[in-house]
């Protein structure tokens, strides 16, 4: 460096309009002040934003994880054929199971050093119907009988609850369901190590049961009632969404009603979904006389309720199209229909496909206008045999479901309605996946 | 009426010129963008239409393929012929009329697909192949015209976006081509162009004149005189001169013309 290099700074300010460049003017302080605090606001958002986030899934995991397993009490058991004839011959065979069962587990306890006595109709509100379990085991199974085989009995829900500490001794009044003695029972199972706990397929797989029964309770014919209904959803409203749009945007002429059907469209896409279902309810169950708590009818409410949503998304992403292609393809001598259908439907694929599954992941977990076609409270204990029955067959839906367990008085179902939101939720996120995969794969560039 | 005789003489001269224009009007909604305009453009020659920007270059090239009609405001008035036929005709398809005037555009264009079947799609939807080897051929005959088959060949599967700009542009006039046209409109095919590609494509433009009319709107003087026979120079709507490229060159008529070759208007 020079002399008169190392003397600018200080001679610089006076002679120059822009003052130095060293140091900040008032003006450009304030502005960078604003700047500084603008981020700031984002990221104290983005924080309060992601702790509740994580606040939700945590709660929700928390809570709805335990419905996934269920207290199971493993007993090795080994018939000799000489009971399973006597056992055949007996008038009431299945109490003779349950009483060689009972045997069985008193010998187990007696190996332990426990001492505790039961009878049949313990075991029976400990583990339910045993004795008919073991009798279709061995007949199906003869070539089992003499060798030892370990079952996995599954635990009434109030032995679990009693595990888990929810339910206390004074708690219990004796009666059909529990009584104060069967606990030492339970206790003389932990002592004996055989009692655990398993993953509970049942409730990914099983059926809603009455209000006593929260234990046996599954969300699988609730999953089958949304999957038919969103096969309605998208089958109805993709084709005629995406026709609407093309429709609207590429062909039809821009006058006052085009505008005016536009507005419309957007409005509809703000309309409560409640209205929905309440539009449902008085066309397609009292006027069109379809059956109610039916998913063709939750489907059709659901389409009503999609429809604006892929509208909306499919207008956008046909505009997002270059015009420049359009000219392209109208130049070479293409017709408007084969321009369209050629060339800007393939480019606008990609956003139809992801307004589309956002759509449905929407209608998937709207409960509001299920509540009014009578969806919500069905109890849902059957799997329909076949797509007719599987449409038109009273059943119930995964939001539905969720909000008839949370509704319920007895508190073991809570468990259940929180399960039901992590599945709903697995179910909503895949959906999301894949439309960000569908967007990458066929995002193009041009 | 006062067009009628010279109207009438056109018509003598219509033997050798392929499109004639007579008193055409264009509006877009209230603005008059083209203003009793008659031009007589002949075969297998390149006219080249100049003009400041805004002068209705464009708009009155896009009357003769008829693009104007995707314009919702657009008003085409006055009677455009193609070999003695009136393309406004109400009997005239617009779709029909395009694979005979094909068009490349200011920007390059090409199709988000292979370069093969961005050249192939005009012949597909007009019938022109009856198999693959026929459009194998056109498809290898339509590059080769543009100048564009020895860099293409071995990629014909490849994205036609991915070729570099001037390729690009190559391959829409290979596109345009491949529909066997008859006229060629080219809106300032290399503004989006450098120099060294648009020497090919004026190079290729000249050659094209063999098989085609071509007319070309740029908005560079130095390429109207090196590619075109013919010149017409628009201002503010108006076809104010047309006439021999060297003569609009040399010996304008028109003091407005004058002054926009000698720079002084644009
Ligand atoms: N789509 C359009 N809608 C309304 N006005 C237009 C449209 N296209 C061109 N114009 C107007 O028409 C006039 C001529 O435009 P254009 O033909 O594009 O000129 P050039 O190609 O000579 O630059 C201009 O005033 C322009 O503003
Ligand atoms: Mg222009």
């Amino acid at each position: 460096m020079t002399d008169a290099a190392t003397d600018m700074p200080e001679k610089a300010p006076a002679q120059t309009a822009h003052g130095s460049l060293l140091s900040e003017s008032p003006l450009m302080k304030k502005r960078n002040a604003a700047e500084a605090r603008f981020k700031m606001y984002g990221i104290v958002a983005i924080t309060f934003g992601l702790a509740f986030l994580i606040f939700l899934t945590f709660s929700i995991l928390r809570n709805g994880i335990p419905a996934f397993t269920h207290t199971v009490v493993n007993v090795e058991f080994t018939l000799t054929q000489e009971q399973f004839d006597e056992a055949e011959s007996k008038m009431l065979k299945t109490a003779a199971y349950t009483d060689i069962f009972v045997t069985n587990i008193t010998e187990t306890f007696q190996q332990d050093g426990l001492d505790v006595a039961f009878d049949a109709d313990t075991i029976e509100r400990l583990l339910g119907k045993v004795g008919g379990n073991l009798r279709e085991f061995y007949r199906e199974n003869p070539d089992q009988i003499g060798q030892p085989v370990t079952f996995e009995l599954s635990a009434a829900s109030r032995v679990e609850r009693y595990l888990q500490g929810k339910l206390t001794r004074d708690m219990v009044v004796d009666g059909r369901f529990l009584e104060a003695a069967d606990l030492d029972v339970v206790d003389a199972m932990v002592d004996a190590g055989i009692i655990g706990s398993a993953f509970d397929w049942n409730f990914i797989t099983g059926t809603d049961t009455g209000v006593d029964n929260p234990g046996g309770a599954g969300i699988g014919v609730s999953v089958i009632g949304s999957f038919f209904m969103m096969l309605i959803v998208l089958l109805l409203s993709l084709p005629i969404g995406v026709a609407a749009s093309i429709y609207l945007e590429e062909f039809a002429p821009k006058n006052r009603w085009t505008d005016l059907i536009e507005v419309n469209i957007s409005n509809l896409a703000a309309v409560p979904s409640i209205v929905f279902g309440i539009l449902g309810l008085a066309v397609f169950i009292q006027f069109a006389h379809l059956p109610q708590s039916a998913p063709l009818v939750g489907g059709l409410v659901l389409t009503l309720m999609t429809l604006p949503t892929i509208v909306i998304s499919t207008r956008a992403s046909l505009k997002s199209v270059p015009p420049s292609i359009r000219d392209a393809a109208l130049g070479v001598g293409a017709s408007k229909m084969q321009s369209v259908f050629h060339h800007v439907l393939p480019l606008a694929m990609p956003g139809i496909l992801t307004g589309t599954i956002i759509g449905l992941a929407q209608a998937l977990g709207e409960t509001a206008p299920l509540l009014l076609i009578g969806m919500v409270g069905y109890v849902a204990r059957e799997y329909p045999d076949g797509i007719a029955s599987g449409l038109l067959d009273p059943n119930s839906a995964m939001p539905a479901q969720i909000y008839t367990w949370a509704a319920r008085s007895d508190e073991a179902f809570f468990e259940k309605a929180w399960g039901g939101i992590i599945i709903l939720m697995i179910f909503l996120l895949t959906m999301n996946i894949i439309a960000i995969i569908l967007r990458r794969k066929f995002e193009r560039r041009w | 009426m006062k067009d009628m005789i010279p109207v009438d003489r056109k018509m003598s001269t219509m033997q050798d010129s392929k499109i004639s224009a007579r008193g055409v009007q264009v509006y877009y909604g209230e603005t008059h963008a083209i203003k009793d305009v008659s031009v007589e453009i002949a075969d297998n020659t390149v006219t080249a239409f100049i003009g400041p920007s805004g002068c209705g270059k464009s708009t009155f090239l896009r009357c003769i393929n008829r693009m104007n009609d995707t314009i919702d405001t657009a008003r085409v008035m006055g009677d455009i012929l193609i070999d003695g036929e009136d393309i406004y005709d109400p009997r005239v398809d617009p779709v029909q009329l395009r694979a005979k005037v094909g068009m490349v555009f200011q920007k390059p264009n090409p199709f988000p697909k292979s370069i093969y079947d961005n050249v192939a799609y005009g012949p597909k939807i007009h019938g022109l192949a009856r198999n693959k080897a026929d459009l194998d051929e056109i498809v290898e005959k339509s590059l080769r015209k543009a100048a564009l088959w020895e860099e293409a060949k071995d990629r014909l599967d490849k994205p036609g976006t991915g070729l570099s700009g001037g390729q690009q542009q190559r391959l829409c006039i290979a596109r345009a081509i491949a529909t066997a046209p008859e006229v060629l409109l080219m809106d300032e095919p290399c503004s989006a162009l450098d120099p060294i590609a648009t020497a090919q494509v004026e190079e290729l433009i000249d050659e094209l004149r063999q098989s085609y009319s071509v007319v070309i709107v740029t908005h560079s003087m130095q390429q109207a005189a090196r590619v075109s026979q013919k010149t017409a120079f628009f201002h503010l709507g108006n076809l104010v001169e047309y006439d021999d490229t060297d003569k609009i060159f040399t010996n304008p008529q028109d003091p407005r013309t004058e002054s926009y070759i000698s720079g002084r208007i644009g």
